[in-house]
């Protein structure tokens, strides 16, 4: 069952954000990482070793697995940061700083 | 599900001190059995940074002991490979005033003469060595001999290659005595684990393991914070600290004291340290502690006031009244022997701790005179 029906949500009307570039549309009230899944994207970061895929591990801000760059701004916790309009959020590769 | 269970040596606490102490013991070929009511580092060791140091410790017992930990942590990390993200990284203290600098340099020296390798490192190539530290400061030493562990890393893997059984989830709830008071092994909440060695690795709750045996081991619990940066690629070199932080360890004040302590890891993330009060195990979080560790970090390496702190998180060092911990026979409870007390040097002296524990279990001469870590030593006073 489509979750938003389950506990009977009327969200606001959706927003754009881009993700690596690519316009998706988000409900207003999610987090950057329920955006990413609504929109299909289950991995958004690769790990600082071996460079493996990650996404959400815990989804309650404990893991530091689901670290994410938005607005140019990298290691944030997807699954806590709110999402909003406009938001650019990209795939964070390895600690996400340069050098 | 209860069990009974039988073996030479039970070994209170699965952190890093209790690792140690099972691995040398079952090198030794006893049958050792590790209990814990948490898992494994899951109270002192899992809070700390892992710190492996000779450069703080002045001349003296606890300065032999770290160099003793020091080369068995090389011998260990040379047979675990990487799995302990063992570092000799070296450590470098600063000093910001010329006074400051004076005193380092006069610590140092008797630190030489015992055996530490400490270089001296003027003003002008304080920067080679660690490019991103503040302009201005007056000097440093460096301590190539400092190291790091990932401590819980290297608990679970000093568990793992002991082979030792593991009870985790486990409270002491007893010690077992036999005849004239000689101690059979633990009680727990699931069973009795049996056994004629009973060795308390229980951190600061030491004095709980002593009480239950009838003993008595004035451990209490200085609290400290970490705070925790977002990953950064390599740009902290060694484990950097002022020349204050000397001080602050060997303090007896009960009140909030901090120190800048800052490193690299090699999970990416650095680490900021020290702070230092005694507020009995309060674990809430203390918005003055972590103001004071940021800014005590930022003075030593402006680069981090654009660098996002993630988390924090808090711990419970095990200190006795003469900051020496305890290792060795209580006389109170024949076959009871302690090994805890560390305060915050414990992942560091838990090798030469375990290795000694080890020793005087089998009889075998250990490789330092223990005698400074009496654990009755608290009793003379009486």
């Amino acid at each position: 069952m489509n979750p938003l029906r389950l506990v009977r949500a009327r969200p606001k009307p959706a927003f754009t954000v881009t993700v690596d570039g690519r316009t998706v549309e988000a409900l207003p009230g999610r987090t950057v990482a329920a955006a990413l899944w609504a929109a299909g994207v289950t991995s958004w970061r690769t790990t600082r070793g071996s460079g493996r895929p990650r996404g959400v591990f815990c989804g309650i801000g404990v893991c530091f697995d689901c670290l994410v760059t938005v607005n140019d701004r990298p290691n944030q916790r997807a699954c806590l940061v709110p999402v909003r309009p406009g938001d650019v959020i990209r795939t964070q590769e390895g600690t996400g700083h340069e050098d | 599900m209860n069990e009974s269970l039988t073996c030479d040596v039970v070994v209170v606490g699965a952190g890093m001190t209790g690792a140690a102490c099972a691995l040398y013991a079952a090198r030794e070929g006893l049958d050792v059995i590790v209990v814990d009511r948490g898992h494994v580092a899951g109270g002192t060791t899992g809070a700390g940074e892992g710190n492996l140091l000779v450069s703080d410790k002045e001349p003296g017992p606890e300065l032999e002991l770290a160099l003793l930990s020091a080369r068995l942590w090389r011998e260990l990390a040379g047979e675990l490979g990487r799995e302990t993200e063992y570092e000799q990284k070296g450590g470098v203290v600063v000093a910001e005033t010329p006074e400051a600098l004076a005193g380092l340099e006069a610590f140092a020296a008797g630190q030489r003469a015992a055996g530490v390798t400490a270089l001296g490192v003027t003003a002008d190539r304080l920067h080679d060595l660690e490019p991103r530290l503040a302009p201005g400061l007056a000097g440093a030493v460096h301590y190539p001999q400092d190291a790091q562990v990932m401590p819980a890393l290297a608990a679970a893997h000093l568990l793992r290659a002991s082979g030792a059984r593991l009870r985790t989830g486990r409270t002491v709830t007893g010690v077992l005595r036999g005849p004239g008071g000689a101690v059979r092994g633990v009680r727990t909440e699931r069973g009795d684990v049996h056994a004629p060695f009973v060795v308390n690795a229980a951190g600061p709750w030491g004095g709980e393991v002593a009480a239950l045996a009838g003993v008595r081991l004035p451990v209490l619990p200085r609290r400290g914070y970490v705070l925790v940066t977002e990953p950064l690629p390599p740009r902290i070199r060694h484990k950097v600290y002022a020349a204050d932080y000397v001080a602050d360890v060997a303090s007896d004040s009960a009140d909030l004291q901090t120190s800048p302590v800052v490193e690299g890891t090699a999970a990416g993330p650095v680490l900021i340290g020290a702070s230092r009060e005694r507020v009995g195990f309060d674990r809430s979080v203390s918005l003055p502690a972590l103001r004071a560790l940021a800014a005590g970090a930022t003075r030593l390496f402006p680069f981090l006031t654009r660098v996002r702190a993630l988390r924090t998180y808090a711990g419970f060092r095990p200190y006795l009244p003469d900051h020496l911990p305890a290792i060795g026979a209580d006389p109170g409870a024949p076959g009871l022997f302690h090994a805890c007390g560390h305060e915050g040097a414990g992942i560091g002296l838990a090798t030469g701790t375990g290795h000694v524990i080890a020793g005087l279990l089998t009889g075998r001469e250990p490789l330092l005179d223990p005698a400074p870590f009496r654990p009755d030593r608290f009793e003379e006073a009486r």
